[in-house]
């Protein structure tokens, strides 16, 4: 059961999207979603359809495994469009006391629809073509300006990976605890409130002392390998850019560029 | 007939990218009362097989049978099924988790719906069973050593006096007194308590000592299911799946090449020691050169 959750759902394959640098990946989601708040002629957005589909085609994942990411946020979609449907003032098309549709409302309705729609497939692009210590590696590469100011971004970075790390194993660990104090007649599902927060109590404690326990094995195994901090490290896998990441910087330019025309001289 | 499978087949993530067959078309049959070994390769299924004794895996398709009923049909109590089938996993004082060791010891009955007393009772009994003095009642779990803690853990499933007792590698992790403490303790109870006993283990000496009966599981599925002697007598074959037999076996085996007519078929050292007696106190031809070879045999085996 908890075996099938996947974290940031990567999906392995190998694509063009796949082997780019994660930074230009993190500067490109980026782009998008600035551009998506930017846009506001039609014209924006059929352009971010067009960049859109052509991300989905490089990246080779499935479209339905992608819009698996959106079952969650259905119902915010829902209430967003039924508000702005609704309740915007305007050009009344058929009404009923307070509640009106409008044109403007199906306008705005419409525009905020393909706003989440396009933000969370943009986003989910850039997770399920990047595993995640490529992100935090990216992350910290992006960030490592900050050091100047003493933000200690290397240690935030590597928190992050260590965290990610341990994700499955953790998630491993909660299912052998409660398989094990199920084996003991544990029952963590019948019950009110209280009782269930009760019998969560034989789940948390081992948990806790599991993770601790790690925590330290790990602490000590780092320390081991001299392990102190991030001044003077290097990296087994240093992020340089290739010829692809050159061609995706410039086509993202060229879609701002495209997208900043559009929005300044074209109205619609 | 206490616990049946039939056509039992699990798949892990099925339909997705991480889709493992983790058991194919099992069929088993474990009467009460049998002490039985299983063992096989790291992955083989031996873990996945024995979640579905005691209903904590559903199986992909096939069915499981607790004294001849379905255990997945509707409305079968499988919480009470689990008090009658006890399932130690493997390191098992990762679930200890209670103020102290008597109160984690109850858990299991009290959770069968026992009162106070008998809940204190049951636990007392187990820990006396696995060897935990008295003095540890009160302590805190995390307070005791590698090898106590595994003891109170074991206690916290024996307290709730299962039918059948599964354990997984219980002897993982401990010092070569500690395993045997264990084993000998689990082997009394099979001897006074009747229960039936399913050891999952990757010693083949720990298995060949006790058990009455050996399946061995390769890729999912149940590849040799016999006595002990028979199991180790392929053992070219247990060598093939990452397996072996018991130590002595190769020695008997090496000891009949080289003309001593010994019973290859002993997996025990000390069925080894009477069959290699034997064939020295038979073998009168050789005067002065077997007194050499039948004290350094015997060292070396004493050893």
């Amino acid at each position: 059961m908890i075996r099938d959750i996947t974290i940031g759902q990567y999906y392995p394959t190998d694509s063009v999207l796949h082997s780019l640098d994660p930074r230009v990946k993190f500067i490109g989601t980026m782009v998008f979603i600035i551009s998506l708040f930017a846009a506001d002629s039609w014209a924006g957005y059929i352009l971010a359809t067009f960049f859109l589909a052509g991300i989905i085609l490089a990246s080779k994942v499935p479209f339905g495994f992608m819009v698996k990411g959106l079952r969650p946020i259905v119902l915010l979609l829902m209430i967003t469009i039924f508000f702005n449907v609704l309740f915007t003032p305007g050009e009344v098309l058929w009404g009923f006391s307070i509640i009106k549709i409008t044109k403007e409302g199906l306008i705005l309705g419409a525009k905020m629809g393909i706003r989440l729609i396009y933000l969370i497939i943009g986003s989910s692009v850039m997770t399920l073509t990047t595993t995640p210590n490529q992100l935090t590696d990216g992350l910290e590469r992006l960030l490592s300006p900050l050091n100047k100011i003493k933000v200690p971004v290397h240690e935030i970075a590597m928190m992050m990976s260590i965290a990610l790390r341990f994700i499955p194993i953790l998630l491993e660990e909660t299912d052998k605890i409660m398989k094990a104090q199920t084996a003991r007649g544990a029952d963590f599902e019948s019950g009110g409130l209280i009782q269930k927060v009760k019998s969560m109590v034989p789940l948390l404690v081992p948990l806790f002392v599991s993770a601790f326990r790690r925590a330290n094995d790990l602490a000590l195994a780092m320390e081991a390998r001299c392990y102190h901090g991030g001044s003077g490290r290097t990296q087994m896998k240093p992020l340089r850019y290739g010829q692809n990441d050159v061609i995706a910087y410039v086509l993202l330019a060229v879609y701002l560029v495209l997208g900043i025309i559009l929005r300044n001289f074209v109205g619609m | 007939m206490s616990i049946k499978l039939e056509n039992v087949t699990y798949t892990y993530s099925p339909g997705t990218a991480y889709e493992m067959h983790a058991l194919k078309d099992i069929n088993l049959e474990i009467p009460q009362g049998q002490f039985i070994g299983v063992i096989g390769h790291t992955g083989s299924g031996k873990s996945t097989l024995i979640q579905h004794f005691n209903g904590l895996i559903k199986p992909t398709s096939g069915t499981v049978l607790f004294e001849g009923e379905d255990i997945w049909k509707e409305g079968y109590p499988l919480k009470q099924l689990r008090s009658q089938v006890g399932l130690v996993f493997q390191y098992p004082e990762h679930q200890l988790f209670e103020t102290d060791v008597l109160a984690d010891v109850c858990f299991g009955p009290k959770n069968q719906g026992l009162s106070e007393e008998e809940c204190k009772e049951r636990a007392i009994e187990a820990l006396e069973h696995v060897g935990l003095a008295q003095k540890y009642f009160e302590r805190s779990p995390f307070e005791l050593s590698g090898g106590q803690k595994r003891r109170a853990a074991i206690a916290g499933v024996l307290a709730m006096n299962p039918k059948v007792l599964v354990l997984d590698e219980p002897t993982a992790g401990l010092d070569p007194k500690g395993r045997d403490d264990i084993l000998e303790q689990i082997s009394f109870l099979h001897q006074t308590r009747n229960i039936t006993i399913i050891l999952v283990s990757h010693s083949m000496e720990d298995i060949a000592k006790y058990v009455e009966r050996i399946i061995v599981m390769n890729d999912g599925e149940k590849c040799l299911d016999d006595t002990p002697k028979e199991v180790f007598s392929h053992y070219k074959e247990l060598e093939k799946m990452g397996l072996a037999a018991p130590q002595i076996t190769y020695i008997m085996h090496a000891l009949k090449e080289r003309g001593m007519p010994v019973d290859v078929s002993a997996i025990t050292v000390d069925e080894a020691k009477v069959s290699i007696l034997q064939a020295l106190a038979g073998d009168k031809g050789l005067e002065s050169s077997s007194e050499e070879t039948k004290t350094s045999i015997t060292q070396s085996i004493e050893k």
